[in-house]
């Protein structure tokens, strides 16, 4: 039978099944510190032990400083974040689970760490306690984010009981515009189809646009599958994505490594496969994207307006955009270019690899951001894509041109560590939410990629 | 965990499409190491009038009067009502611990979002699934609505609706049943599926 890489992957992991519920095997389990600490406490109670430890790999993210962590866990400030790390490292400790700590070189965002660190493969089954997990399904992975009670059963059974996606083919073909990446393209997609466009479905991005990106570029798309609703976005193994995972620290090697790659390379939907939906883009309708409001379907080209409510499509997108647009302070067809900024934030697990920092160093390069911009802040997504930016000298650039250049995490993508928006601020942020208070309390955001943050901190405004 | 049967209360309406995880417990809460006491801040930023912070007293905390769990006669209410797309955003299971912590055990909205929905079941919350025309009449009924989990059933003013759920969704709901317990029935074909997956794959 014809199957789609979705139907695939499932197949590969079924255990097995029970009234419409499947049991599958989970390969890798990523953990990190804000969605772990009860899973344990459960698994403790209940005087269980991990299944598969060695399934297991932890990482702190969400809570770390991006400066002074020559103070290590001691130097954090905020007792609460303190206290979430440190019932990482014990926890993690108690179980035997491998963890990446704070001041390890490797450490970083869990998305960004996995691909890196070879601990996430094509093929695998891949769950973290984190919505963004579609981020891995790049590799060709089947990756999807879960709740705690679900951390805690994959810990106990390494398994999980999951009924089964429909299967969803966006398709995107031709040459993308200059200056136009993933990230336009994935939020030109949820501009399209919606934040409930993909719920239920596993979407597989094809079509030669897809193909000719990174596999960086590619991370990006399906890390904001789960904008548009679809917990798993999937993207074909191809010639790249073993390039990419070669040489990994827990890549395979040897023997094994031939028997993977012979494995990896049937790892794409077959000719005739039946998806239950498809949709065609043009890469070249693509330019670049900026949200406008408070939900990342919000969004217009960089040269468009902010739309007025009275052309939704009916009550319920006009109440959502007339609240958006008294959320986040801007008038209904006001120009994109004449919104003003104070912040701007490079990071996070969709926007935050080396070819990521490659292209706002290139923008940055010899300029100066703009006199209003009170603060605009680089995280790499681990310490190891800080230390090969600074072996390029991309640090450089960016602190000649008044950007900070700190130690990597989540920051401001979610503001749960000291990196987090005023009131009233405004930011172009090459993250993945920018719902209401995400950055800070009453703080706006606009997402946009990489290049148009950089473009954007010259100019003093969205641009 | 909980059971559910039946329930009867009032409904509070929550009248905003795409409610994010982000606004049901903001993510300042999340530090808490803790899997209970969520619920003084779910809804926090649209409920009280000032930033909430972890270990305030909320009951010295200024309210928004205009927010609906506020208005007196939603108080006690243990069904909410909601738009499409309700708990769509981040994963974080704190969203449906705030909510049944606070309360709520059903939610009615036309749609939800993936991970939310099936949290719901882990916590003993019924999502219940409905057209947007039903859940239209139920936002401007004032009364209290009786849900039957068994006959699958939402009653109110003399009308009774049936609505669709997962089998599997409903008996763990009916009897409350430990995820875990349930998964390591199965320890034989585990163990088994090991053998043959990493025989199969052995660099995994």
């Amino acid at each position: 039978m014809q199957q789609t890489l979705y139907d695939k992957l499932m197949s590969t992991h079924i255990v097995c099944e029970e009234k419409g519920s499947t049991l599958i095997y989970i390969d890798r389990q990523l953990i990190h510190e804000v969605t772990s600490p009860q899973a344990f406490e459960g698994l403790e109670i209940a005087g269980r032990k991990p299944w598969r430890v060695q399934a297991n790999l932890a990482v702190p993210e969400h809570n770390v400083p991006t400066t002074q962590r020559s103070l290590g866990v001691e130097g954090i400030t905020d007792p609460v974040s303190k206290l979430q790390i440190q019932t990482l490292d014990k926890n993690c400790k108690k179980f035997g689970i491998n963890e990446i700590p704070m001041n390890d070189i490797r450490q970083g965002i869990v998305h960004v760490v996995g691909p890196e660190q070879g601990a996430t493969l094509p093929g695998m089954s891949v769950v973290c306690g984190d919505s963004h997990t579609s981020t891995h399904g790049a590799l060709g992975a089947l990756a999807f984010g879960i709740g705690t009670s679900e951390v805690e059963h994959v810990l106990a059974t390494a398994c999980l009981w999951q009924t089964k996606s429909k299967n969803f083919k966006i398709e995107v073909n031709g040459k993308l515009n200059p200056h136009v990446s993933a990230k336009d393209i994935a939020l030109y997609i949820i501009g399209q189809i919606g934040t409930a466009g993909g719920t239920g479905y596993a979407i597989e991005f094809t079509g030669s646009t897809i193909t000719a990106l990174s596999v960086e570029g590619r991370m990006t798309l399906c890390n904001m599958a789960i904008e548009a609703g679809a917990r798993v976005g999937l993207v074909a193994v191809d010639d790249k994505t073993i390039e990419y995972v070669k040489g990994r620290p827990l890549a395979p090697t040897g023997e094994n490594w031939n028997k993977a790659l012979a494995y990896w390379q049937t790892l794409h939907s077959d000719a005739n496969a039946r998806f239950d939906k498809t949709l065609c883009f043009q890469a070249n309708n693509i330019k670049p994207q900026v949200t406008w409001g408070t939900s990342p379907e919000m969004v217009v080209a960089i040269d468009g307006r902010v739309p007025n409510p009275k052309n939704a499509k009916d009550s319920v997108q006009k109440t959502s955009w007339k609240n958006a647009l008294d959320y986040i302070h801007l008038k209904a067809d006001t120009k994109i270019s004449e919104i003003k900024i104070d912040k701007v934030f490079i990071g996070s697990c969709t926007n935050s690899r080396i070819e990521d920092l490659r292209v706002a160093a290139g923008v940055l390069q010899g300029k100066r951001i703009a006199d209003n911009i009170k603060l605009a802040l680089v995280v790499p997504g681990s310490g190891l894509i800080k230390q090969k930016a600074e072996a390029e000298g991309l640090d450089k650039i960016f602190t000649d041109s008044g950007f900070e250049w700190r130690e990597a995490g989540c920051s401001m993508c979610l503001a749960m560590n000291a990196d987090k928006l005023e009131a009233g601020e405004r930011c172009a942020s090459t993250s993945n939410r920018n719902f209401e208070n995400r950055q800070g309390q009453g703080s706006f955001t606009h997402l946009v990629s990489p290049y148009t943050a950089a473009k954007s901190a010259i100019c003093g405004r969205l641009c | 965990m909980q059971k559910f049967i039946t329930l009867t209360s009032i409904a509070a309406p929550l009248d905003r499409a795409n409610v994010d995880t982000d606004a049901i417990i903001p993510k300042q809460f999340l530090k808490s190491i803790k899997r209970s006491g969520f619920g003084v801040n779910l809804f926090d930023e649209w409920r009280y009038l000032d930033h909430g912070e972890v270990d305030m007293d909320n009951s010295k905390r200024p309210l928004n009067e205009k927010f609906v769990l506020n208005k007196p006669e939603y108080l006690g209410a243990k069904i909410l009502l909601a738009r499409e797309n309700f708990g769509c955003g981040s994963s974080r299971e704190h969203a449906p611990w705030a909510l049944i912590d606070y309360g709520f055990r059903v939610i009615i909205a036309p749609s939800f979002a993936d991970i939310v929905y099936n949290n719901c079941f882990k916590n003993g919350i019924l999502p219940i699934v409905q057209d947007n025309n039903i859940v239209d009449e139920l936002f401007v009924f004032k009364g209290e609505i009786t849900i039957n989990l068994e006959e699958q059933t939402i009653t109110f003013a003399q009308h009774t609706y049936n609505f669709k759920i997962d089998t599997e969704g409903k008996r763990r709901l009916m009897e409350g049943l430990d995820d875990i317990e349930l998964t390591l029935q199965h320890t034989d074909e585990i163990k088994a599926f090991e053998q043959q997956h990493f025989e199969k794959y052995p660099w995994l």
